[in-house]
């Protein structure tokens, strides 16, 4: 059977996620707990988890998390890498045994730099450096894959539902002040541990839930400038894009909302606000292959922070709800409330509009 | 008869009992096939004259004509068909070059129909087109690499100059003089109404058709017939023409009988002058002069028009495109071999160029591999036949598609394919007053925006199947399609799956 | 009488300098920089140095006199006005010239008046004091183009196949021009009286401009030569 990257899989999924805004950790208990109401939108084919501010004693460092196939494999890997980077640590990823997850490969992370004088000699910026390196072991290297590549942040992933990975990873070791988590309902997979979400960049994640029908178009275009989609599936590319518009474009989580998920024509030529309309005629006219169309919902991770996007027609569902500190996104209110009873202003963001949260400045 | 003499292709077959003897078919056959027997009281016909165009058929009040293929045959032999070996007998009478018009007819390849489109099943929802928004609009144009900010951090909105469509179809270049004023008439009106552009053609544009600029893409071609500062400056875009899918590496040639009147003064030529163009320009010779030529023309126009540049699609076409996308044009526009010519010689037209789908898919995926496909929008012609071929032109990486024969059909021709002898009966290609006054501008055009209205539902159907509800989202979108009945080879320069994978 | 220091400026901005409301503007330091003029009305301009190619394209009614050599594509689809060359052009001047005028003191490159054409009154003129490379007046479908052959230098007035594919205008050549090859559609023949009588007043402009005298070019006999037919390609054909 073919797995991701020889075939394209689609998907249904839960999505939910948490963020203290004055940067207080959380447990990651508290969002494998989050996922658990929503079982049935998942079937046992993948799941994962993304925290923020967990590896605070190594937060100068990319956080790499590996999968390998075999002890070779790793070994070449490694090699490989220090070539590149300076390790400052390394060691197998805790996990624990449990029946519901099993097969699993082997899970390695890596706390690591860049060398300069390779920067130098590539006339590479450092996250350009760790991006291009990422996408090359991706889809040059059978049998290594990199599903996590951020500072101070990690993305834990398995085939199974979405409660036993957290279990497995023993999440409620970590603590965060951000944290996004996936159920995945894949059409049909043979279950390989690459293929569940979150998707990951550098400090970018993205758990998502939908099948977008923009996916080629998107795909081909994004490809021209140095990504390639290794996996097929939605979230790779979505991440990309992210990465795309807003490292590399330089603009602003509003600016980029207003090209995955433009407003129609018709809504831009409504608008009374002259600027905002010549502004998103701008975006749409200078990015129209980054439009994404078909259902989709998804959080968006980055370091200090989250955004929560539905598509234009709001064809999937999402839920916020807030409490002090704390505000919480998922596909249904009831995660919200599995995380904190007490939360207010539980509110569904209209289609296209994005939900950004901030962690104050200096606080993570 | 003689050793000259070629049995008549058509037919006239009138039915005796039907026919009331209104010379109906004798007024309206420009080519003098009907007429009346005065002594006995009947029409008679010259089926050698006959070129199957349907007029008559078509203007008959009691039905009592039909025009069948002649059953006189030469004897059967599959390697010389009656077709050549009619060639190679009028070749020995006259010692001429075959010439022919419209598109090839050949039984070639039409990859578009062994491509098939998707549609959303459960996964992802499709979208009811009548219902909800459906966006078809595009904007043609160069999309620069990176976006710019003021100084106070706000986007720098300005971008290079953009044409708008209401979807992503244009008709495509057809000259004043090859074809009528009217039936010039009639695509600037529909284009004007549908939001959509019409082009000059290499013709020149006629002053009464400036008023429509907005609309009209004027073209440079290396005749430079009608080409001045007003002229470039009166279109929203400026085309130049390098080559044609109907006859690539060649020139053209407007007989000196269609150059009368306003055409001569337009053209600026002499009445019954030949208007020939040369095949190359001749201040391009290379592709660096390429550029020469784009920047002269957005010297002259201040920047303030999308530069378009039309080649034929041949063999080396993906290279090719990717030269013109460095040499400054805004737009390309590739020709397929089935594209249609008011006159081509016969051979040129049957045995040059390539299908346009491999060419766009094999341009696209280029432009996309080198980074540069942002540089320049796309734009495909060469026998776009119906809203599935636009959309699967579309899915293949077009931005849009350039629209002739379709039209033409709509203006009442009916492809009898010798626009070169002048004499059209439905008043398109000829300049024979009594024969263009038959094309109503007004009913024309209406019939125009009618094809292009239904296109544009059906494209939006098609879109709302596979869950897309922008244009945008189809672009370059291959994986909405897969081919059937296609080699491995054919399907890797699609860039597509088969059917069934 | 503006002056525009064109040594460090590209093409854009020495025409973006031209399109300033005044009439008259002198360009100094002129280096390569292409397009100069390009669809312009109303402009006198002088050029000091040399201008790159396709000066004075699409030009519309303006005046350009350059005091040097002049590079390719000279007055490339020009439409109303007058370039003067105070040297020789290079390839393809007066491509698709549809009117006004090109004077060049020196010799022309290949190509030179490449698809003239006229109507009516609206007459375009290109001389050329010196000689002319090859295919002189490839396509011509109408307008002048005199050839003065002033200073030869041991080469032939015209190059090879001038004339070729002329459906319309004439060309004239100073001299009786026996060693010229023509091709078959055009008629070559010595210029009569009133043929003369027709170039005259153009020729008394260049020498004007030149410091030339009128009659004494025309002293010499002419050479003119005429296509034969406007449709040389009409029996060429066969419908099929």
């Amino acid at each position: 059977m073919k797995i991701e990257g020889q075939v394209r899989i689609p998907s249904g999924c839960a999505i939910s996620a948490a963020i203290s805004k004055d940067g207080n950790k959380m447990s990651g208990e508290m969002i494998i707990n989050s996922i658990k109401p929503m079982h049935d939108r998942s079937n046992g084919l993948g799941g994962g988890f993304a925290g923020y501010g967990i590896y605070p004693e190594y937060k100068e460092f990319y956080a790499l998390h590996m999968f390998f196939d075999s002890r070779e494999t790793r070994k070449e890997c490694e090699a490989f890498l220090k070539e590149r980077f300076e390790i400052v640590h390394s060691e197998v990823i805790p996990t624990r045994k449990i029946p519901a997850i099993t097969a699993e490969p082997i899970i390695w992370r890596y706390f690591a730099a860049p060398l300069k004088s390779v920067l130098v000699s590539l006339q590479l910026e450092e996250k350009e450096f760790v991006a291009k390196t990422v996408m090359k072991i991706n889809a040059e290297m059978p049998g290594a894959y990199v599903f996590s590549s951020g500072k101070n942040m990690g993305a834990f992933k398995a085939v199974g539902f979405p409660e036993d990975v957290g279990v497995f990873y023993k999440l409620e070791e970590y603590e965060g002040y951000s944290w996004t988590a996936h159920g995945r309902y894949p059409t049909n997979t043979p279950g390989w541990w690459g293929g569940a979400h979150p998707f990951t960049l550098l400090d970018y994640s993205v758990v998502h839930n939908g099948e977008i029908s923009s996916y080629d178009a998107n795909r081909r275009f994004i490809e021209m400038f140095g990504y390639k989609c290794t996996l097929q599936t939605d979230t790779e590319v979505i991440t990309y894009i992210m990465d795309y518009l807003l490292r590399v474009q330089e603009l602003t989580l509003g600016e980029t909302a207003s090209v995955i998920a433009a407003p129609f024509w018709s809504t831009i030529a409504a608008k009374t606000d002259l600027n905002a309309q010549k502004k998103h005629t701008y975006l749409r006219t200078m990015f129209p292959s980054l439009l994404i169309t078909g259902p989709f919902s998804i959080v968006f991770g980055f370091e200090g922070g989250l955004m929560a996007l539905n598509d234009r027609l709001k064809l999937r569902s999402m839920v916020v709800g807030e409490k002090d500190d704390k505000i919480f996104i998922a596909s249904e209110e009831a995660a919200i409330r599995s995380m904190e009873p007490n939360a207010e202003n539980i509110w569904s963001p209209a289609g296209g509009e994005p939900v950004i949260v901030n962690v104050k400045e200096g606080a993570f | 008869m003689s050793i000259e003499f070629i049995y008549p292709e058509f037919e006239v077959i009138r039915n005796e009992n039907r026919c009331i003897s209104c010379r109906v078919c004798e007024q309206q056959c420009a080519n003098e096939v009907h007429s009346y027997d005065e002594k006995h009281k009947i029409m008679t016909c010259d089926d050698s004259k006959c070129v199957n165009c349907q007029r008559c058929v078509s203007f008959c009040p009691t039905r009592a004509l039909k025009i069948v293929k002649s059953d006189c045959t030469l004897r059967e032999n599959a390697n010389w068909s009656a077709q050549t070996v009619k060639e190679i007998y009028k070749q020995a009478n006259s010692g001429g070059v075959l010439l022919s018009s419209m598109g090839n007819p050949k039984p070639l390849p039409v990859y578009w129909d062994k491509i098939l489109i998707n549609a959303s099943q459960v996964t992802n929802p499709s979208i009811d087109p009548l219902r909800e928004p459906m966006e078809t609009r595009v904007f043609l144009g160069k999309k620069p690499s990176k976006i710019q900010r003021t100084k106070d951090g706000a986007l720098d909105c300005k971008l290079p100059p953009q044409l708008e469509l209401s979807m992503p179809v244009m008709f495509s270049a057809m000259s004043y003089g090859s074809i009528s004023y009217n039936a010039h008439k009639s695509l600037a009106l529909a284009a004007t109404e549908l939001g959509i552009l019409y082009n000059t053609g290499e013709g020149g544009l006629h002053e009464d058709f400036y008023c429509y600029g907005e609309n009209t893409v004027v073209q440079v071609a290396s005749g430079r017939f009608g080409v001045h500062a007003d002229y470039l400056k009166a279109g929203a875009a400026i085309e130049i023409k390098i080559g044609q899918g109907a006859k690539p590496g060649i020139g053209g040639h407007l007989p000196g009988t269609k150059i009368v009147g306003d055409i001569s003064r337009t053209r600026m030529i002499p009445e019954g002058s030949d208007a020939i163009s040369p095949a190359p320009h001749h201040d391009i010779y290379s592709i660096e002069d390429l550029r020469q030529l784009v920047f002269s023309l957005k010297e002259a126009t201040e920047y303030k028009k999308p530069v378009i540049v039309k080649v034929a699609a041949v063999h080396n076409i993906a290279a090719i495109a990717s030269g013109i996308a460095r040499s400054g044009a805004d737009i390309i526009a590739i020709d397929g071999f089935r594209g249609g010519t008011g006159a081509a010689p016969t051979r040129i037209r049957d045995h040059v160029g390539i299908p346009i789908e491999l060419a766009l898919a094999a341009v696209d995926q280029r432009l996309r591999d080198e980074g540069i496909r942002g540089n320049v929008s796309l734009v495909v012609g060469g026998s776009i036949r119906n809203a599935a071929d636009a959309v699967k032109a579309v899915a293949l990486g077009a931005d849009a598609c350039y629209v002739a024969t379709a039209a033409l059909l709509a203006l009442g021709c009916h492809l009898c394919s010798t626009c070169q002898s002048g004499k059209c009966n439905w008043g398109i290609a000829t300049q024979r007053p009594e024969l263009v006054k038959r094309l109503n501008p007004e009913v024309g055009s209406k019939r125009l925006i009618h094809l292009m209205t239904a296109w544009k539902h059906e494209i939006k159907e098609f879109m709302g199947g596979m869950g897309i509800n922008s244009i945008e989202a189809l672009r370059g979108n291959r994986l909405m399609l897969r081919g059937i009945g296609l080699t491995e080879k054919e399907l890797e320069i699609l860039g597509i799956s088969h059917a069934g994978e | 009488m503006q002056i525009i220091d064109a040594a460090n400026l590209d093409y854009r901005a020495v025409n973006e300098a031209l399109r300033g409301t005044g009439s008259d503007y002198l360009i100094e330091g002129c280096l390569g920089q292409r397009f100069i003029a390009a669809g312009m009305s109303d402009k006198n301009l002088t050029i000091n140095g040399i201008p790159g190619n396709a000066l004075g394209a699409y030009l519309n009614n303006a005046n350009i006199t350059v005091n040097a050599n002049a590079q390719d594509a000279v007055g490339d689809t020009m439409n109303e006005g007058k370039i003067l060359i105070h040297g020789n052009v290079g390839d393809t001047a007066g491509y698709g010239m549809r009117g006004g005028k090109i004077f060049v003191q020196g010799n022309a490159g290949y190509r030179a008046g490449i698809h003239m054409k006229a109507y009516k009154e609206k007459i375009p003129v290109m001389i050329i004091g010196g000689h002319a490379g090859s295919f002189l007046g490839e396509y011509q479908a109408g307008g002048v183009i005199i050839i003065l052959g002033l200073h030869k230098d041991s080469k032939p007035i015209v190059g090879n196949f001038p004339c070729t594919g002329m459906h319309g205008g004439k060309v004239f050549l100073r001299g009786t021009c026996e060693d010229i090859h023509f091709p078959k559609q055009v008629t070559a023949r010595h210029a009569d009286t009133k043929e003369l009588e027709e170039i005259r007043k153009y020729l008394a402009e260049y020498c004007s401009d030149f410091g030339y005298s009128a009659d004494e070019l025309l002293s010499e006999p002419f050479t003119v030569i005429t296509p034969d037919s406007k449709n040389p390609y009409k029996q060429m054909y066969i419908a099929n």
